[in-house]
Formats: structure tokens, sequence, C-alpha cells
């Protein structure tokens, strides 16, 4: 992280500290949000698809298996959603 | 670049008060609930022998997905009674989305934390208090030792259980219906910016402006988007109310 704010910082004309602190700021909000969203990206997709072959095993029980694949998409995206939280806390 | 100049976060949420602390989205609020009593009052004064027409049409199509798809899914039969509840928070949640993609008002009530904030802490008050009403004092020590845990994991699995169901979970349901409303609203507004600003954009090279129509397209895909999305966390807001009462009622599974 310091490295790429070092190199930022070179390469921009002008790095008062109140830039700088703003570069910084800007670089954590995007790790904050590219980070957090990889994990439940994964997770979201095991979920569906999974929900898909039992649905596709079972047609009969579609709908259970969707009420709860709709309940583990809501858990699972929960640590997107504070990522995205913490980038617009950080970043605007 | 464009020099697109993307406007700071207070301007994109706020507006104008009407009065000194009731704005835009306090009006939203107001009519949500409003017109959520109205519908159900009209569809409730109809004759129920009669087929039904019009708003009682929608109000009992309304009635019928929560019984079937979010009580009789997640609590079973004896969870009906919690169907005028459950009714509730769904119409006044999915009011409060809707504004997000209506032409004039254009932003969900539910993107201030105010609305979500204040419905999950009502849920919180409510599962618990019905876990206490129907357990007395050992609601707590239930959801502390669930029965069945190994004595060697119970420290663990009740530091677990007590966060998650004191603290995580009103938290998580208050940030899931913000974030997700806030982030398709600001997804709605960069690709307005987009398209605004390629229109207008004082350039010599008039092949920018018909390119503005690439990001009005992705506008209209995603105002659709929105719908679904709007619908869905009404609908996963009420389903997890539905889940944690139930799990307060019945701690032992």
């Amino acid at each position: 992280m310091e490295a790429i704010v070092r190199l930022i910082a070179a390469t921009a004309p002008v790095q008062t500290p109140d830039e700088i602190k703003a570069a910084n700021a800007a670089i954590g909000a995007g790790f904050a949000y590219g980070l957090a969203a990889i994990g439940p990206g994964i997770g979201i997709g095991f979920v569906v698809g999974k929900a898909i072959e039992a649905m596709a095993r079972q047609p009969e029980a579609a709908g259970m298996v969707r009420t709860t694949m709709f309940l583990g998409i809501a858990f699972t995206e929960a640590l997107a959603l504070i990522g995205f939280v913490v980038f617009i806390l950080l970043g605007l | 670049m464009l020099g697109l100049k993307f406007p700071p976060i207070n301007e994109l949420i706020r507006w104008r008060d009407i009065f000194t602390n009731f704005n835009k989205v306090g009006v939203i609020a107001v009519a949500a609930a409003l017109i959520g009593i109205a519908v159900f009052l009209i569809a409730g004064s109809r004759d129920p022998l009669k087929a039904p027409t019009g708003v009682r049409n929608l109000a009992e199509t309304g009635v019928n997905f929560i019984e079937n798809d979010i009580v009789m899914q997640t609590m079973g039969k004896d969870g009906l009674r919690w169907t005028p509840f459950l009714l509730s928070l769904f119409v006044f949640i999915y009011l409060c989305n809707l504004p997000g993609i209506l032409p004039v008002l254009q932003m969900p009530a539910t993107a201030r934390m105010a609305i979500p904030l204040f419905l999950a802490l009502f849920v919180w008050v409510i599962y618990n208090a019905v876990g206490i009403r129907h357990n007395g004092i050992k609601y707590f020590t239930l959801m502390v030792w669930p029965p069945g845990v190994p004595v060697a994991m119970r420290p663990l699995v009740g530091l677990i259980e007590f966060l998650s169901n004191i603290i995580l979970r009103p938290f998580s349901l208050a940030v899931r219906l913000f974030a997700n409303m806030l982030a398709g609203h600001m997804l709605l507004i960069t690709f307005a910016f987009l398209t605004n600003a390629l229109f207008f954009a004082e350039t010599k090279q008039f092949a920018l402006k018909p390119m503005s129509i690439l990001p009005f397209f992705m506008l209209v895909f995603l105002t659709a988007f929105e719908v679904l999305v709007g619908f869905l966390q009404a609908y996963i807001f009420t389903i997890l109310t539905a889940v944690f009462i139930n799990a307060a009622q019945h701690p032992e599974h």
C-alpha cells in the first residue's frame, strides 16, 4: 500500500499533505470494496449453483430450495455490502 | 479524461427540507405508509363473497404471497398469525423502495440509514420479546448454550450465538437493506451523469454526442434491474424477520 501511494505521489505534480491523505483514502476505499467483493462473489456462486443443481435433481422441491437459496444469498451478500458501506465512508 | 465531476455523497441523497427536519425522504416514507393503509382499507371494505376485482385482487395477491412464500416456508402453520405483521412490513419496505425508480421522486426512502435501522431495531425488539414470552428466562440460556453442543465447544458457540443474536442480526438486517438500495441509487446516478456529460459535452468531436446512447441504454437496463432489487430486498427483509421470529420461538432447532 505504501509503495503504491509513493508511486502515485511521485507521478503527481503537487503533493500537499491533504492531497496525499485524499489519495490514501481513495486507494483504501478501492481496496476495501474490491477485496470485500471477492469472497461473497465466490460464495453466492456456490449457493446459487448448488441450488440450481438441487432444483434440477428434484423439481418438486424447487419452492423450498428457492426460499433457502434467497436466505443463503442474503447472509453471504451482507459481507460485500458492509464493504460497500466502508467504501462510501472512506471514499466520498 | 472526460472531466466528469461527480457530486459529493451528501448532494446525492439529500434534498431541501420542506419543513425543518422533514425532507423528501420523510414525505416518501409517510406516503408509503398511507398508501399501504389505504389500499388494504379499500380492499377490506369490498364484498368478500364476490369474485375479487381491482384493489382487492392486488391485496389478496399480497396476502397470498406472504402466506405461501414466506410464512409457510419458514414458520409453518402456527406462524400464520404473524401474517399481518409481515405483510405490513413487506408493503411498507416495498413502497419505500419503489420511489427509487419512479421518475419524479427518484429516491428510495430506504437509502437513508434511518428507516432500515428503525425497522431492524423494531424487528430485534419483537423477536427477543417473542423468545422471552415463549421460553421465559430460559430463552437466554438456550440462546447461549444450544442443547446438543459438546461441553468443550460451549464457550465458543455461546459467544458466537450471543453476538449473532444480539448484535449482528439487527446490524446486518439494517445494512443489507440500506446498502442495497444506496448502491442501486448510486449506479443509476452514475449512468445518468455519464449520459448527461456525454450529451452536453463541449467538444468538437461530434462522435461523442451519439455515444451518450450507450450509458442511456445501461441506465434503462439498470432501472429494470432496480425494480427486481426493490422487490427482492423487501422479500428478504420480511423472510429474515420470519426466520428470526421462528428461531426465537423454538431455539432448540
